[in-house]
């Protein structure tokens, strides 16, 4: 449904990066928010929603969701409130060449749904030795450049890398896991892992290979966001690194936000994550940086059938389906940590806007009318049928949510609302 | 976070055993019952016609998919003992190539009406993931026991080695128990220290590098020693693991022949154990790597009698989960 003016009368807005809280309408007009609070004139007749009740947010911006299927992860993107989304380049196959990024962006275009921005590759075919064409690549549409969850093993090539990427003021993503700590590990490397005996990974395996890539970064000033950190002793590392100065970001996925390797419980598969879950301790760091607003917080989203997960714990396939649970598992984060609502949302819509460098992510008069509406007392149970991504893997099947998006606007068409009941 | 906690997918409602995954987690009573049970079908095989009938009319499947000659074969005897019908399966990597899933394999099981499903898998975990599709497709009436899965669990091999342990020491409450050599890879280990840990042993103490010990293993209850003198010192049990033939050389240790000299056993080192310490081993052992030809066949080696308990408590296990 395409329309040219859209009046949401009566809700709560809330923009955290203008620091609007309050109950104001939003008008919006050619896919731009067009004036908030009073309707400008020419409104008079302009198709309404009455949201009262609700939220209304900048639409969620989502730093890393994997779309194996764009109809169906698309359309679960925008059931969860997420307007925009980063797509790791670990596609098959992997998007190192401009032809695969403009191919991406035209499907996703022809979908139609949310926003997708795609993630270039950093090496040819990810395999962590020649540069991609960077320059290429991102005028075919990639925001920034990065491995997947694949090594850059050769510490030369990472030099190369940041040093080519700065000169063209290129931003670099990397998930810091040491290749060779990680080995053939499958959870932390703590009492469960060992009571267990499952391969582990120790904390380490991250912290060494964060701690190289800030020297990198110390000595070549690149511009890197750090993506799913899971460890508390990286956390003190990336506060003394921002301290100085330096370019970095980072970011935590949800699940680290809840769960602990305690959740793997006996053998469950759906707590197989990359990196793993750690400990309470870790947990509870991670938490408290993302309150501070250390790090934003994605979804990973990365849908799997049964098969990857029907298989014992060491062969499962790392990951859950997320983007639908993004919304109410940052509020249940945000209402254990006692934040308010706003800042909740920031680490959702405004901060991984500005890790991704686009325009969306807050409600100005001009921005984009990327907008999420949600009940925020919507109490719901999970439940395979109420996902709309084809993926059905999450450790929090049958588990209490609240907050639902009702309504979900991209470019000022409504490309989703929750019928009721 | 609002998950409910998970029950020991082990034992019923009724707090009986219906599988046996691993030691960890079962009650006393029930590791007990298992010895008592085993004692009782010692003399079975000592008679003429070496058969009960309890598990008669019901098929027992042998699913290894990991190779073990040794486990197999005991777990065979022991359910002919009981009149069961044996059929054995070596599932090697040629079935998982041509694409059938562990649980698909079960699944084709299931519809042959089997009753009962030992399970050796190079993955930790596997037979936890049987029992639970059991339960999800209705099929509890079928039992799993765990015949050693990954680096996590070999239960009957750690209730065979509670079985000789009582044999020939009686209780547990005043027993140095040591357990040497490559416990980070070894199921047997997690197995006795959980058993041990129940049963109540005095003190259990793991020795070896570090390389070859898992984190936090204090947190189990054990003692950790490095020296193995000093970890020898007053044991009443001394329990040897075996080396794999892969882990000899590298960065986990250097060479086997500095492996013996730290950690083999010899009558040396036994000699600062207590004079009527036991030796036991869980086999296939590597002489004059993890230990010397001296010890394995000398007076406190009771690695034989182990293997003559494994049958009966084989027995004990699959009678008991079957419901007898």
């Amino acid at each position: 449904m395409s329309i040219e003016k859209l009046s949401l009368r009566n809700g709560r807005l809330i923009d955290p990066k203008n620091g609007i809280d309050d109950k104001l309408d939003l008008h919006l007009a050619n896919g731009q928010v067009a004036a908030i609070g009073n309707a400008p004139d020419g409104f008079s007749g302009a198709r309404s929603i009455d949201v009262s009740g609700q939220v209304i947010c900048p639409g969620l911006v989502d730093l890393a969701a994997r779309l194996p299927d764009l109809d169906s992860e698309l359309a679960a993107a925008v059931a969860g409130g997420v307007t925009s989304v980063a797509c790791p380049p670990d596609t098959r196959p992997p998007l190192d060449e401009p032809g695969l990024v403009e191919r991406l962006v035209r499907r996703c275009a022809d979908v139609g749904l949310a926003r997708v921005l795609p993630l270039g590759a950093l090496t040819v075919g990810l395999k962590g030795e020649a540069l991609t064409e960077l320059n290429s690549l991102a005028r075919a549409g990639c925001v920034t450049f990065s491995q997947g969850n694949v090594p850059i093993t050769d510490n030369l090539v990472l030099l190369r890398a940041m040093q080519y990427a700065t000169s063209f003021g290129l931003t670099l993503r990397l998930h810091p896991q040491d290749a060779y700590l990680a080995h053939d590990g499958v959870a932390h490397d703590g009492e469960v892992a060992s009571r267990l005996g499952l391969p582990a990974i120790p904390a380490a395996a991250e912290t060494v290979a964060l701690a190289t890539a800030l020297e990198l970064v110390r000595a070549t000033g690149a511009k890197v966001h750090f993506a799913r950190l899971s460890a508390a002793a990286s956390l003190d590392m990336l506060r003394r690194a921002r301290s100085e100065g330096l370019a970095v970001s980072c970011d935590v996925g949800v699940h680290h936000l809840h769960l602990t390797d305690m959740d793997i419980g006996y053998f469950d598969s759906a707590a197989r994550f990359d990196p793993p879950l750690r400990s309470q301790r870790d947990r509870a760091a991670l938490s408290a940086a993302a309150a501070e607003g250390l790090l934003a917080i994605c979804s990973d989203h990365t849908p799997i059938d049964e098969d990857g997960k029907q298989v014992p714990f060491g062969e499962a396939a790392a990951g859950a389906t997320s983007l639908e649970l993004l919304l109410p598992l940052t509020l249940k984060w945000a209402a254990a940590e006692k934040l308010p609502l706003s800042t909740a949302l920031a680490r959702i819509t405004c901060d991984p806007a500005a890790i991704l460098g686009c325009a969306a992510g807050h409600l100005a008069v001009g921005a984009p009318a990327d907008i999420c509406i949600f009940d925020p007392e919507a109490i719901w149970e999970l439940s395979p049928g109420q996902l709309v991504s084809q993926g059905k893997n999450t450790p929090f099947m049958g588990c209490g949510m609240q907050g639902r998006v009702s309504t979900t606007i991209v470019g000022g068409r409504v490309v989703f609302s929750r019928q009721p009941g | 976070m609002t998950k409910p906690v998970q029950r020991n997918p082990q034992l019923n409602a009724n707090g009986e055993l219906t599988h046996l995954l691993s030691t960890e987690g079962l009650p006393r009573e029930v590791l007990t019952h298992i010895l008592d049970t085993a004692a009782s079908f010692m003399e079975v095989s000592e008679r003429d016609v070496k058969k009960v009938p309890l598990l008669r009319g019901k098929s027992v499947f042998n699913l290894f998919f990991e190779n073990s000659t040794r486990t197999r074969t005991t777990f065979e005897i022991a359910a002919k003992r009981l009149s069961a019908d044996v059929i054995n399966l070596d599932i090697n990597r040629s079935s998982t190539a041509k694409g059938e899933t562990l649980l698909d394999t079960i699944d084709n099981l299931c519809a042959m009406h089997a009753d009962m499903f030992v399970v050796r898998h190079a993955t930790s975990g596997a037979p936890y993931l049987i029992a639970e599709h059991l339960a999800r497709v209705g099929r509890s009436d079928i039992h799993v026991v765990n015949a050693g899965d990954g680096r996590h669990a070999h239960p009957t091999q750690g209730l065979l080695d509670m079985y000789t342990i009582r044999h020939f020491k009686k209780e547990f409450h005043n027993l140095t128990v040591a357990i040497v050599g490559d416990i980070l890879h070894s199921r047997v280990a997690r197995s006795d220290i959980h058993a041990l840990a129940t049963l109540g042993a005095g003190e259990i103490r793991a020795v070896g590098p570090q390389t070859l010990l898992p984190t936090q293993l204090e947190k189990l209850g054990v003692r950790v020693f490095h020296d193995m003198e000093e970890g020898l010192r007053g044991c009443d049990v001394v329990i040897m693991l075996r080396l794999q033939n892969e882990r000899m050389s590298g960065a986990l240790l250097p060479s086997a022949r500095e492996y013996f000299r730290y950690y083999g056993l010899t009558t040396r080192k036994l000699a600062l154990a207590k004079p009527d310490a036991i030796v036991m081993h869980p086999g296939p052992m590597n002489r004059g790597i993890e230990i010397d030809s001296d010890v394995a066949d000398g007076a406190q080696a009771v690695i034989l009698p182990q293997v003559t308990f494994g049958i009966a408590v084989r027995m004990a296990v699959l009678s008991i989960v079957a419901g007898n």
